[in-house]
């Protein structure tokens, strides 16, 4: 068995925020780090790596810096990486990067008993569609959101964590899972994982590498072929810090009636 | 020298930042306070191998070097400096001088359970008449058949209640000085050794710190630590090697006090002004952070040093001495430009304060160490 996981390298949104005149982010000037959702299916991940010996495959679509931070997913425990980086591939939207990507983990292999994880979305787009897209393309049955995962050999039990619920769903490897905060906490890199890191194989796949994959499409891939138009990039107002009454009887119930009266709310 | 850092070693420092702020940070108010002994950040930094940085995998180190142990007790007294000492004291002054001085038995037997973390490590010299001269040994270990007995105490001992494996040090033969001072390993379960009260301190208040007894202690021959004799050598070898620890410890607290004084300074109002735009605060954090940049560079090319097995005995006592009192003098600073605030324990600059005096005096007080550097100048 093997783990693909699929991580992205996102701007510290904790920093200020840079957008290019073409409405794209401008990752250049701005601190990164890995998608906190995907550090999360990265740790699902190595959790059931501690427990099975399986090998785990981390991979990006980024420009050559992400590969700072697939040696990071090395350090925490990951056997090998793969940077798909290439000038074609860049500014590509949800839908041209789940080609590619979908490409380059086909490259890979998705064997029976393998699973592909991702983060549930990154901070930076905040779509939620390049894991769904990359399973559709691979054809791979998919259960997102998930709060919990057990795999038992071939069968993978996924508890959903929905709105108003959880929903727990059974499906069987090959699979594509996208995963929440709520999963685990991402462990931390290890000194001796760190000195091990830089002598971990991490290949790149360029575009000569995909470009007769069946799945790529050399009209939508990159900026160009993006069928997403942006019309504005900004940087959101911050919300004001909620406030939290605590305690559960009648005199918080009149404390939080009287705030909202106050307010005209209710 | 040459400090551009290994790619490793930015990842480190990385991962010992992020450690630090979201696991000992939010603690170190608490066992200041408390003063208790953080095992739990103790057994989550064994799992991370930070209890072994700088020790070969082959007995259960992390296969690191000696510059990312510093990093590691830096990073860590920047937001702790109770957490710092403890790495440091268990490093430096116990998995080193086995692992620098031990047989291929010794080190099989303690290294990796010590560098792993599951074991704490401590050392034994200091005694209430043999501090800075350390040749006063009044604890004796006589041989007898197929072990030693020892009998005698050590005082202000780092992790001493909280440790599994000692390096202690007694007189095997008191008419030779130094020359009769040997090392040993000593378990804690090993017959007639205990531990003494828990030192009530000004600062590292979460620091264990206790005496040593032996009262006919009984030390297998096999835990002899090198030759009988050659234990002031292997003392002072390992005091080399822990100012390293140290020294980076008072680095850490400089630093940590001068990010905590940039912080509040720009947020601080007065006259009207924020503090941070009155020319004195301007020139105040340049000298904290100029004498504080000047340490860590002392105490990187100490650290290099020992890496490459040259002499660095000058150089720890150099970096311990300058970091130690520009620690001192620092976190001293950031409390007067915290003023009324920084007197009380809502900041944490006076814990930085109290925990910055101690690195003056452990492991060789700042007089020894100048005392150790115009040795070396040939001044007598």
């Amino acid at each position: 068995m093997k783990i693909i996981v699929s991580i992205k390298q996102v701007p510290d949104t904790s920093g200020k925020v840079a957008v290019n005149p073409d409405g794209t982010l401008n990752r250049a000037s701005m601190q990164t780090i890995t998608n906190p959702d995907d550090m999360n299916a990265l740790e699902a991940a190595l959790k059931i790596k501690d427990a099975t010996d399986c090998k785990v495959i981390v991979v990006t679509m980024g420009p050559p810096p992400a590969a700072g931070m697939l040696r990071e997913a090395l350090a925490m425990g990951a056997d090998e990486a793969v940077l798909v980086s290439a000038r074609e591939f860049g500014g590509s939207d949800t839908y041209a990067t789940s080609q590619v990507l979908a490409a380059a983990i086909s490259t890979i292999g998705v064997e029976d008993d393998d699973l592909v994880l991702c983060g549930r979305q990154a901070i930076d787009g905040d779509t939620a569609q390049v894991g769904p897209q990359i399973a559709e393309k691979l054809n791979l049955p998919q259960i997102t959101y998930a709060a919990d995962i057990a795999v038992d050999g071939k069968n993978v039990t996924v508890k959903r964590m929905l709105e108003d619920g959880y929903m727990t769903i059974k499906t069987q490897t090959p699979c594509l899972v996208t995963c929440i905060k709520e999963l685990n906490e991402p462990r931390y890199m290890s000194v001796g994982g760190v000195f091990e890191a830089y002598s971990k194989p991490l290949s790149t796949f360029n575009y000569e590498t995909l470009k007769d994959h069946p799945l790529i499409d050399a009209t939508t891939i990159g900026l160009k072929g993006s069928p997403t138009n942006i019309f504005k990039s900004f940087t959101p107002p911050q919300k004001g810090a909620g406030q939290m009454l605590e305690g559960d009887g009648k005199e918080t119930c009149e404390k939080l009636v009287g705030i909202l009266t106050a307010k005209h709310i209710i | 020298m040459d400090f551009h850092l290994s790619n490793e070693q930015l990842m480190l420092r990385k991962m010992y930042r992020e450690f630090a702020e979201n696991e000992v940070k939010p603690l170190a108010e608490e066992i200041d306070e408390e003063e208790r002994f953080p095992m739990e950040t103790v057994e989550k930094m064994a799992k991370l191998g930070m209890m072994g940085i700088y020790f070969p995998k082959e007995y259960g180190g992390a296969g690191g070097d000696v510059l990312s142990y510093a990093m590691c007790v830096e990073e860590l007294a920047k937001v702790c400096g109770t957490t710092a000492v403890i790495v440091s004291a268990h490093t430096s002054l116990c998995c080193a001088p086995i692992f620098e001085n031990g047989t291929e038995e010794q080190k099989r037997k303690y290294l990796p359970d010590l560098l792993s973390g599951r074991k704490i490590g401590a050392f034994g010299l200091t005694e209430p008449n043999a501090g800075t001269d350390a040749s006063g040994q009044q604890t004796t270990a006589v041989l007898e058949g197929d072990h030693y007995v020892l009998n005698g105490s050590k005082c202000f001992i780092t992790n001493g209640n909280v440790a599994d494996t000692f390096v202690v040090f007694a007189m095997t033969d008191k008419s030779k000085g130094n020359h009769g001072i040997s090392a040993f390993i000593v378990e804690k379960s090993f017959p007639g050794f205990s531990t003494g009260k828990h030192e009530k301190k000004m600062g590292i208040r979460g620091s264990s710190t206790c005496d040593l007894i032996f009262e006919d202690c009984i030390v297998p021959k096999e835990n002899l630590l090198g030759k009988e004799g050659k234990g002031f050598k292997i003392a002072m070898q390992t005091l080399d090697g822990g100012r390293i620890g140290i020294a980076a410890q008072a680095l850490g607290l400089g630093e940590g006090a001068v990010n905590e004084a940039v912080k509040y300074t720009q947020e601080r109002v007065q006259f009207g002004r924020r503090l941070s735009q009155f020319q004195n605060t301007q020139f105040q954090l340049a000298d904290m952070h100029t004498r504080m940049q000047a340490a860590q560079y002392l105490v990187y090319a100490a650290a290099c040093k020992k890496q490459l097995h040259e002499d660095y005995s000058m150089d720890a006592s150099m970096a311990k001495l300058f970091a130690a009192e520009a620690a001192s003098d620092v976190t001293r600073r950031a409390v007067q430009l915290f003023g009324g605030y920084g007197y009380t324990r809502e900041y944490p600059v006076e814990r930085m304060m109290r925990d910055a005096k101690i690195t003056e005096i452990y492991e060789g007080t700042s007089e020894v160490q100048r005392m150790v550097i115009s040795s070396r100048l040939g001044v007598k």
